[in-house]
């Protein structure tokens, strides 16, 4: 069996009298898609905001590559390889889309230019996003178009690329469908399928079962803030998958004796 | 990263790779700059016919003169409401600025060039104050600004004692004086507001700086996600506006030769309008500097033609009022469309 990508073990999380995570496992390998399901208040959000830096559990470990790491910001997170697309479009509007591809990781020009004048090289940021749109097939034309032009589907293809370019490791994308119409939530799905492609492991969050038994090559289901089942969308179908969700059926987690 | 080279072969019509005259028309006219300089030009226009004394190189070298503090102060508060921000404290920073360099150089003996350091250090420290009140104690701009114009301006006349400061040494005033550009006789101060205008408009254009500034007015949870300092930046925004504020405060002690500490009790509104006039978006993130520059100078321009004609001034005020309720409501219009 290969080891783990991204690997949590025993995390736990309170707010006051909540337990949020309550020794939570997760376990993502190399070149997947993985789908964490669960209900309101199972602890999903919690255990993602937790893998990409953005809350520092109580307790447990996380693992990158079987290495402990210790994130106390996104920004971690991404330094370490792990991109987050946010469910609320999370692009800026009016910048055009190069802009937004590389927003926060600017590349200057060469020399003089950019060493003292700061100056950015538009040109090659325009080439290398025009690059990664085509390779992940976002049917966007110009790279110097304001994003706020694009539709729903394109402004998510944004931010997908964007983690698609710069993570290394893992692509974690909340709810990437959430705000988006059938037909744009099926592009954005092929596209999870390319960033696959690339080599990058993806978790995937929603609440969109039919999608998420679609796309995903394991399924990790949340319950009362712990894993208690990971299963395989060709072994299980969507309603025994619901019924692990919701505590109708059991799991089948190792942890849960 | 593969493929560095190559246009995106997606073509599409009114792609910008295969640009056909209408849609280059449209995006010319979608420029933000492309309103307040054809504002500025009719403006230019109107006055050239109704007096001749309006377009020539002395009178329009006034009139570039008389915008430049203005005009520098309208930098800073550009920079500040790209952020979704607003300075009120700007004219009263600087007024505060002007007091602190005349009267160092002329009452205390200190050297002109440190004077006008520590002047100009003042404001930045001032634009620091509101940076940090602003991220750090979560204050809306517009109260913080507010509070630190009152500071500045009781400040301003407890240092000053209600006392114009006269018998400025030279370098003080060295940016009023005028050098022969063709037949016409130009400021220095006016070229130093020109420059700084240019830039300004590199940095905000040109630079990962300027791009965060945008950004952080467009979609601050967006640029934090991103990993952009919104903190840091916002700070780094007031103190640097300060810092040209200072400036300001110099090109005025120039144009008047005196630290007047009545000055610049409007500065703020009248800066404020110039941004609004040259396309800024008072919700941030959008417009070009550059347009500032028109607007500043449709001001002036307006102020100045009125005058030559021989119409009371208070019609000026009456013009500067519809032309920036106009601005704002196309700034609006635009915003609704987008939603």
């Amino acid at each position: 069996m290969t080891d783990p990508v991204l690997e949590a073990r025993g995390l736990v999380k309170r707010y006051g009298h909540v337990t949020a995570l309550d020794g939570a496992d997760f376990a993502l390998l190399p070149g997947e898609i993985l789908a964490v399901i669960g209900d309101n208040g199972a602890g999903k959000s919690t255990l993602i905001k937790a893998l990409s830096g953005a809350l520092t559990p109580d307790e447990g470990r996380i693992l990158l590559d079987g290495r402990p790491v210790h994130f106390h910001s996104p920004v971690d997170a991404r330094r370490a390889g792990i991109e987050t697309v946010y469910q609320d479009l999370a692009v800026a509007p009016a910048l055009d889309v190069a802009a937004n591809l590389f927003l926060g990781r600017e590349v200057r020009r060469k020399g003089l230019l950019g060493g003292v004048f700061r100056l950015l090289d538009t040109k090659r940021m325009q080439a290398e996003s025009s690059a990664h749109m085509r390779d992940l097939k976002i049917g966007i034309g110009s790279m110097s178009q304001p994003v706020e032009t694009l539709s729903g589907g394109q402004r998510q293809g944004v931010a997908v690329a964007r983690g698609a370019a710069f993570a290394r490791h893992v692509v974690i994308m909340d709810e990437p469908t959430a705000a988006l119409g059938v037909k744009e939530s099926g592009m954005v799905v092929d596209l999870i399928r390319k960033v696959r492609e690339r080599g990058l492991a993806v978790i995937l969050i929603s609440h969109d079962i039919p999608t998420v038994f679609d796309v995903a090559d394991r399924v990790h289901i949340q319950r009362l803030g712990r894993r208690v089942a990971v299963v395989r969308p060709g072994d299980v179908d969507m309603a025994e998958a619901v019924a692990i969700m919701t505590g109708a059926a059991p799991g089948n987690d190792p942890g849960l004796a | 990263m593969p493929e560095t080279t190559g246009a995106p072969t997606v073509e599409r019509a009114g792609d910008e790779r295969v640009p056909t005259l209408p849609s280059r028309l449209a995006r010319f006219a979608a420029l933000p700059t492309v309103g307040p300089l054809a504002a500025l030009i009719i403006a230019c226009l109107f006055f050239s016919v109704g007096t001749d004394r309006f377009l020539t190189g002395g009178n329009l070298s006034l009139v570039v003169q008389q915008v430049m503090e203005v005009g520098t102060l309208a930098i800073g508060q550009t920079v500040v409401i790209l952020t979704a921000g607003i300075d009120l404290s700007n004219g009263a920073v600087m007024a505060l600025g002007t007091i602190v360099m005349t009267r160092l150089a002329v009452g205390a003996g200190v050297p002109p060039l440190l004077a006008i350091l520590i002047g100009v250090a003042v404001c930045a420290a001032f634009g620091a104050a509101n940076g940090l009140l602003v991220t750090m104690a979560r204050l809306p701009a517009f109260i913080v600004t507010l509070g630190t114009l009152n500071i500045a301006f009781a400040l301003t006349h407890i240092y000053s004692k209600e006392q114009t400061v006269t018998g400025l040494p030279r370098v003080l005033t060295a940016l009023g004086e005028t050098f022969p550009f063709g037949n016409t006789d130009v400021t220095y101060g006016s070229v130093v507001m020109l420059a700084m205008f240019l830039a300004g408009w590199y940095v905000l254009r040109y630079t990962a700086a300027g791009r965060h500034v945008y950004a952080v007015g467009d979609n601050p949870e967006a640029a934090r996600f991103t990993g952009i300092s919104t903190r840091r930046l916002l700070i780094t925004v007031y103190t640097v506006a300060g810092a040209v504020y200072g400036v300001a405060g110099l090109l005025l002690v120039g144009r008047t030769a005196v630290g007047d500490p009545q000055a610049g009790a409007t500065d703020n509104l009248d800066s404020i309008t110039a941004v609004v006039l040259g396309g800024i978006s008072l919700f941030g993130g959008r417009g070009s500097i550059i347009g500032v520059l028109f607007g500043a100078l449709i001001v002036g321009v307006i102020r100045n033609g009125l005058q030559l004609m021989g119409v009371a001034s208070i019609y000026r005020v009456l013009i500067t009022g519809i032309l920036v309720i106009l601005a704002v409501g196309v700034d609006q219009v635009a915003r609704r469309r987008r939603a």
